[in-house]
């Protein structure tokens, strides 16, 4: 029985669909056009790496991780890599790694500067912090729906997804070194004549680093988690691996799939927390 | 010739001064402005100047105001009312660029916590002023190098700052301060986070480099020994108000009040106070061309065993005793030329009471103070010392 007095539902969803349908309307064309691109490049990336035999992409790995962390990060890279190699798994993870590494590369250009704006600007920080709640609360899942239109099936819309997911943290962290910087330095900075760009590039910036990596790291770590969900619209790598196993129900494959996910992240984890260690200043 | 002139300087901090400020005119007191409208009032009034190549030291306790004063005078801090004029311009209503520009030529500012650049080894701190300025590298580099010599830092020049002591990263927030070849030095309790052992030869230090430099400098203290050895004038502040302002000396010998005659009782004044605050007239001297007989006949009416001997025109001559002046008397002597003690020591008016104490210890009768030309300006004694330290007018 229909009461007389029920309060109608308010058509939020019908609102937001046809707030999308006028951007898709409006805005695909440039989106699937930028999608494209990525997509080429993407591709590009991935058959690049998958050209050399992986022995030697190994090696040049594990010299990076050399170079950027220390020895222990580098054999850490080694052995993970070759393990991966070991179970027949190696293509899936240079795809995963390409999406992580596009992804949160996006996110980190778009993040650094808005966490400066957020730091430097009141009114920015009020609109920005709000919004990154929004993108860290909403499930990942929802974002996938509307990257579908814009930027169809398949890795572009996996890094979209991926990109928003990931990127608050680096935000919020870029914004969180930015204040760190202890007063007395900022107006040691001033006394001197400093401009406002001055005080940014000269320390605000350099001191902030160690903690803009950490917010990196979070990011990455992020992306990582969204590979599965990602494999949903078709990104490939080793979350479709786990997506198939699930259709699949092969709990080993699933397992497999899901272990190799563990022992990148482990990787890029400890490579991006050496090298914000390596740039962190005792504070005089 | 005046570098700094602040006149009227109010700050109150809060979000609308405008009532406060109203009040503070009406005379209303700081506590009850606080009371009546949250406002907190930082300074109110403030005038002072400051000479060229002077120190002059602004001394108070912690929340006089001190800090909120010195950033006024570069305005790191805005002065919600009042001027602040620099080499006789008025920089309260300068625009952004041009204060920037103001201090980068003009200041350099030296801070209790140090504040180096913890990412920055020392060189590259120390020339973090001129790189401001975008001056060349070679340039910077030359300056820099020269300011950590000038603090007894070189060699240090590639060491990061947590790597130094308090007293060493202080020499090089000083460095920092001079590479830029100020006019005026701003240092706010520049000192006062070093030991005491340290701090004084930071002190002895500074005021060396200042007799090299002559810059005029604006040092901030809450310590009065600090005050009056660094300064040449002192400002003592309280509650955001100026309550004395004079020579160190002036300060201890005649405090405006009892909030500054506290401070004064604890204070080491055989530093502070010099011979021109102890100085008593010679009384009666005897002449060059005196004959022993005068000689005598002055002493025995005034009873003295020792009387000092000048020319006409004031010059210091020497000494002579009862005893000699009796023995040229009894031989008939015409002259006291022979009985003179030309080895007397002598002081001038600006040494101050410990070198005189020391001296007094191995000299037990009157001390000359002469000036520059050796004439006798007056004499100083044991017990006038002792009254002065006593604080006994
Ligand atoms: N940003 C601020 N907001 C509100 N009140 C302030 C602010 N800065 C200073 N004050 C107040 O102004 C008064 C003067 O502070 P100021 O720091 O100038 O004192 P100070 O003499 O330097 O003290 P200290 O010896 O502790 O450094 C204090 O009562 C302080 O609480
Ligand atoms: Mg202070």
């Amino acid at each position: 029985m229909k009461e007389a007095f029920e309060i109608p539902k308010l058509p939020l969803d019908d609102w937001i669909d046809a707030g999308l349908d006028f951007l898709t309307e409006h805005f695909a064309f440039l989106t699937k056009s930028i999608s494209k691109h990525l997509e080429e490049v993407i591709y590009f990336i991935i058959d690049g790496l998958m050209f050399f035999p992986p022995g030697i992409i190994i090696i040049i790995f594990t010299l990076i991780a050399w170079r950027l962390a220390d020895s222990k990060v580098a054999l850490l890279t080694v052995i993970g890599l070759c393990f991966l190699w070991n179970l027949r798994l190696w293509e899936p993870t240079i795809e995963t790694l390409t999406l992580v590494l596009v992804a949160t590369f996006i996110a980190v250009l778009i993040a650094i500067p808005m966490g400066i704006l957020a730091a430097l600007s009141k009114s920015a920080y009020r609109i920005i912090m709000p919004l990154m709640d929004l993108m860290q609360t909403m499930p990942a899942f929802v974002y996938l729906i509307p990257a579908i239109p814009f930027f169809g099936l398949g890795a572009v819309s996996a890094i979209f997804s991926t990109v928003i997911f990931a990127m608050p943290p680096a935000i919020r962290l870029t914004c969180l070194g930015i204040k760190q910087v202890p007063r007395e330095l900022i107006e040691a900075a001033d006394a001197f004549g400093s401009t406002k760009l001055q005080k940014l590039f000269k320390l605000q910036l350099p001191l902030a680093i160690p903690t803009i990596m950490a917010g990196i790291n979070q990011t990455i770590m992020l992306a990582l988690s969204m590979v599965v969900i990602a494999a949903m619209i078709g990104a490939g790598g080793l979350g479709s691996e786990v997506w198939r196993a699930i259709q699949r129900l092969q709990p080993g494959m699933g397992f497999q799939a899901g272990i190799a996910i563990v022992i990148l992240a482990i990787i890029l984890d400890r490579i991006s927390q050496k090298v914000g260690q390596k740039n962190r200043h005792y504070s005089a | 010739m005046e570098k700094i002139r602040a006149v009227n300087l109010t700050k109150i901090f809060g979000s609308d001064p405008k009532l406060a400020l109203a009040l503070l005119s009406a005379g209303t007191g700081k506590d009850e402005i606080f009371n009546r409208t949250g406002q907190a009032v930082a300074l109110s009034n403030v005038s002072f100047e400051v000479q060229a190549g002077e120190i002059l030291v602004v001394m108070g306790l912690s929340g006089s105001g001190k800090s909120t004063l010195i950033r006024c005078i570069n305005r790191l801090i805005e002065p919600t009312h009042g001027q602040v004029f620099i080499d006789g311009e008025d920089i309260t209503n300068l625009a952004h660029h041009a204060l920037l520009e103001l201090r980068r030529q003009k200041f350099g500012m030296v801070f209790q916590h140090f504040a180096l650049f913890p990412h920055r080894n020392l060189l590259h701190n120390v020339e973090f002023g001129l790189e401001i300025q975008h001056k060349d590298k070679a340039f910077r580099r030359d300056k820099a190098r020269a300011a950590l010599k000038s603090v007894g830092l070189d060699g240090w020049e590639e060491a990061m700052p947590h790597q130094l002591s308090g007293g060493m990263q202080q020499r090089v927030g000083l460095a920092r301060a001079l590479a830029v070849d100020p006019d005026i030095l701003l240092m706010d309790e520049a000192f006062s986070a070093l030991d005491p052992l340290i701090r004084g030869d930071m002190q002895n230090e500074l005021i060396s480099l200042q007799n090299r430099m002559k810059k005029t400098i604006l040092f901030i203290t809450h310590n009065l020994d600090e005050a009056l050895k660094m300064g040449n004038r002192v400002v003592l502040m309280k509650n955001g108000q100026i309550v004395q302002v004079g020579t160190p000396e002036e300060i201890v010998t005649t405090p405006a009040d009892d909030y500054v005659k506290r401070f004064v009782e604890n204070v080491d004044k055989s530093k502070v106070l010099t011979a021109q605050s102890v100085l008593i007239p010679a009384g009666v001297v005897a002449y060059l061309d005196d004959t022993p007989r005068a000689v005598l006949e002055k002493m025995q009416s005034e009873n003295l065993s020792d009387m000092l001997i000048i020319q006409r025109d004031n010059t210091l001559q020497g000494i002579v005793r009862q005893k000699s002046v009796e023995a040229a008397v009894s031989r008939g002597d015409k002259t006291i030329t022979s009985m003179i003690d030309s080895d007397v020591p002598t002081v001038i008016s600006s040494e101050p009471l410990t070198t005189l104490i020391s001296i007094l210890a191995k000299w037990p009768w009157q001390l000359p103070v002469v000036d520059e030309e050796y004439k006798l300006q007056g004499v100083v004694i044991n017990t006038g010392i002792l009254a002065a330290l006593a604080n006994e007018p």
